[in-house]
């Protein structure tokens, strides 16, 4: 039944990426098929396709970002995509412009779709109601951060078979994590059940209402989990101490290599980066076999180009 | 007004085989031992040919010729002017294909524009030193490149808006090829 439909569909219903919450399984699934095919494609020895060669991409970063604007810049090189950059810290919005006049002047140059990443969550929903344009949310503040949750859920596809099922529990700062809340829905949507773990001060206050369980036992959730994401503390993001100090928050909720041995049974471990280690995670546990954080990084290419290939597909 | 699809048969059941036999013994003809020959089918028939012809080509010859797949769809020239895009199938090449001599084969050869894609996407994989193109059925007059076939197993004239229907085993056909006409009366 699902097979059937998903040979039926071809093309994303959204004209942007926003978020996970407004996507379907389905289009869940055909950026999943699309970028089996572009993983393949990355792993040639010319890792390259000609599909956009007449697409001109601006990656607008307000925020910073290594791993992300470097993955989505090689995905459209890739695609053989134009790419300009752009961050707010060599901008004129240092200068006093407005988002919407600085995406404006972008897209004058002949630009035809925006990556962005901005503190303020709904920025690129603002954008999208705005101009006429195809935006990606590379990273919206504290709300959602899609093709991060796309490449995490679609790990775990490829090192269990399926998502559909299985338990994934989300560690860590929640609080100010939007991998997190773009993770609960894509995880969701795919039929997993997800649990939340953390200090108490640092889960949300009604984030039982998403529907997940909550965990503040470390131990007792990795014991629940076929897989686990361990974010990190987003200190630039606390305004205030949420606890008492890094090396009791690593005391209490890093995972490390005595935890997940005590396990009765082998857990996967995810990692969006940048790793603290020694802080959530211990090296032996990130650099271990069933750690998928170097899968994480070459998933996130195949995935963004696929994203990017299906909204360029819609493109005037 | 009232539609009417007419259509023709280009290749029964036999005919087909035939034609494969034939067109292997031009391969063969061709290419000696086949140690430096690999062909290329493309998705999503040409696929199917190929394999049929590497089993040909070892019964008759009793040599194995290495078949990759080939999907043209990251390639094409008409992405983004054709509406909804084209899903793309797996391309597996397994091997390397520098220096060796390359059959790439399809069902049908239209405007050649598929061709021109395979060739580009081939590239990826390195440099032949020589490609050949085999189809089952090349449609006249109808071509928008400079392409044309060194094995051809029905050449037949077709108008653009006809289209020739491919129905092999392989995909619950039974393996007969129609042209088909839609005329308005």
């Amino acid at each position: 039944m699902v097979n059937e439909y998903r040979s039926r569909m071809n093309q994303l219903i959204k004209n942007n990426l926003l978020g996970i919450k407004e996507l379907s399984l389905e289009e869940i699934e055909l950026i999943f098929e699309t970028a089996d095919n572009f993983k393949d494609v990355i792993n040639r020895p010319i890792k390259k396709v000609p599909s956009l060669r007449e697409v001109t991409i601006a990656n607008i970063f307000f925020e910073n970002s290594t791993r992300t604007q470097l993955s989505f810049e090689l995905a459209e090189k890739r695609l053989s995509a134009d790419v300009v950059n752009f961050s707010s810290s060599i901008s004129s919005v240092k200068k006093g412009e407005t988002l919407l006049d600085t995406v404006n002047n972008i897209l004058s140059m002949k630009v035809d779709m925006i990556v962005i990443r901005h503190s303020s969550p709904g920025a690129p929903h603002f954008l999208a109601k705005h101009v006429n344009s195809k935006i990606v949310n590379a990273g919206d503040g504290t709300h959602e951060h899609p093709t991060q949750a796309l490449l995490d859920t679609y790990s775990i596809r490829e090192r269990l078979g399926s998502i559909e099922g299985k338990k994934v529990v989300i560690v860590g700062d929640i609080l100010h994590s939007r991998v997190a809340l773009s993770n609960i829905f894509a995880l969701q949507k795919l039929g997993a059940e997800v649990m939340v773990c953390g200090p108490a001060t640092l889960l949300p206050k009604y984030i039982s209402a998403l529907g997940v369980k909550v965990e503040l036992d470390i131990r007792k959730a990795l014991n629940w989990c076929d897989a686990a994401n361990i974010l990190r503390i987003q200190l630039e993001r606390q305004r205030r101490s949420y606890f008492p100090s890094l090396r009791e928050y690593s005391l209490y909720y890093g995972v490390n290599k005595e935890m997940i041995n005590a396990l009765d049974k082998e857990i996967i471990i995810l990692h969006p980066g940048p790793i603290n280690r020694g802080v959530e995670i211990t090296s032996s546990v990130a650099d271990a076999d069933n750690a998928l954080i170097l899968d994480q990084v070459e998933n996130g290419v195949a995935i963004r180009m696929a994203v990017l290939y299906l909204l360029a597909s819609k493109l005037e | 007004m009232s539609f009417q699809m007419q259509k023709r048969l280009l290749l029964d059941n036999q005919l087909l085989q035939i034609t494969i036999q034939r067109l292997c013994q031009h391969l063969i003809e061709n290419h000696n031992d086949f140690s430096s020959v690999v062909i290329l089918g493309l998705q999503p028939r040409g696929v199917f040919l190929a394999n049929r012809i590497q089993k040909v080509i070892q019964e008759l010859e009793g040599c194995y010729v290495e078949v990759g797949y080939l999907d043209t769809t990251f390639h094409r020239d008409d992405f983004r002017r054709r509406g909804i895009p084209k899903k793309a199938s797996e391309t597996r090449v397994p091997f390397l294909i520098e220096g060796k001599d390359v059959i790439l084969v399809d069902d049908v050869l239209f405007t050649g524009r598929s061709v021109r894609a395979a060739m580009d996407a081939m590239i990826s994989f390195g440099r032949p030193k020589k490609v050949e193109l085999l189809v089952l059925i090349d449609r006249l007059h109808t071509r928008q490149l400079p392409i044309e076939a060194n094995y051809v197993g029905k050449q037949v004239n077709t108008l653009a808006s006809q289209y020739v229907e491919v129905g092999l085993k392989e995909q619950n056909g039974d393996d007969s090829i129609w042209l088909m006409n839609i005329e308005a009366e």
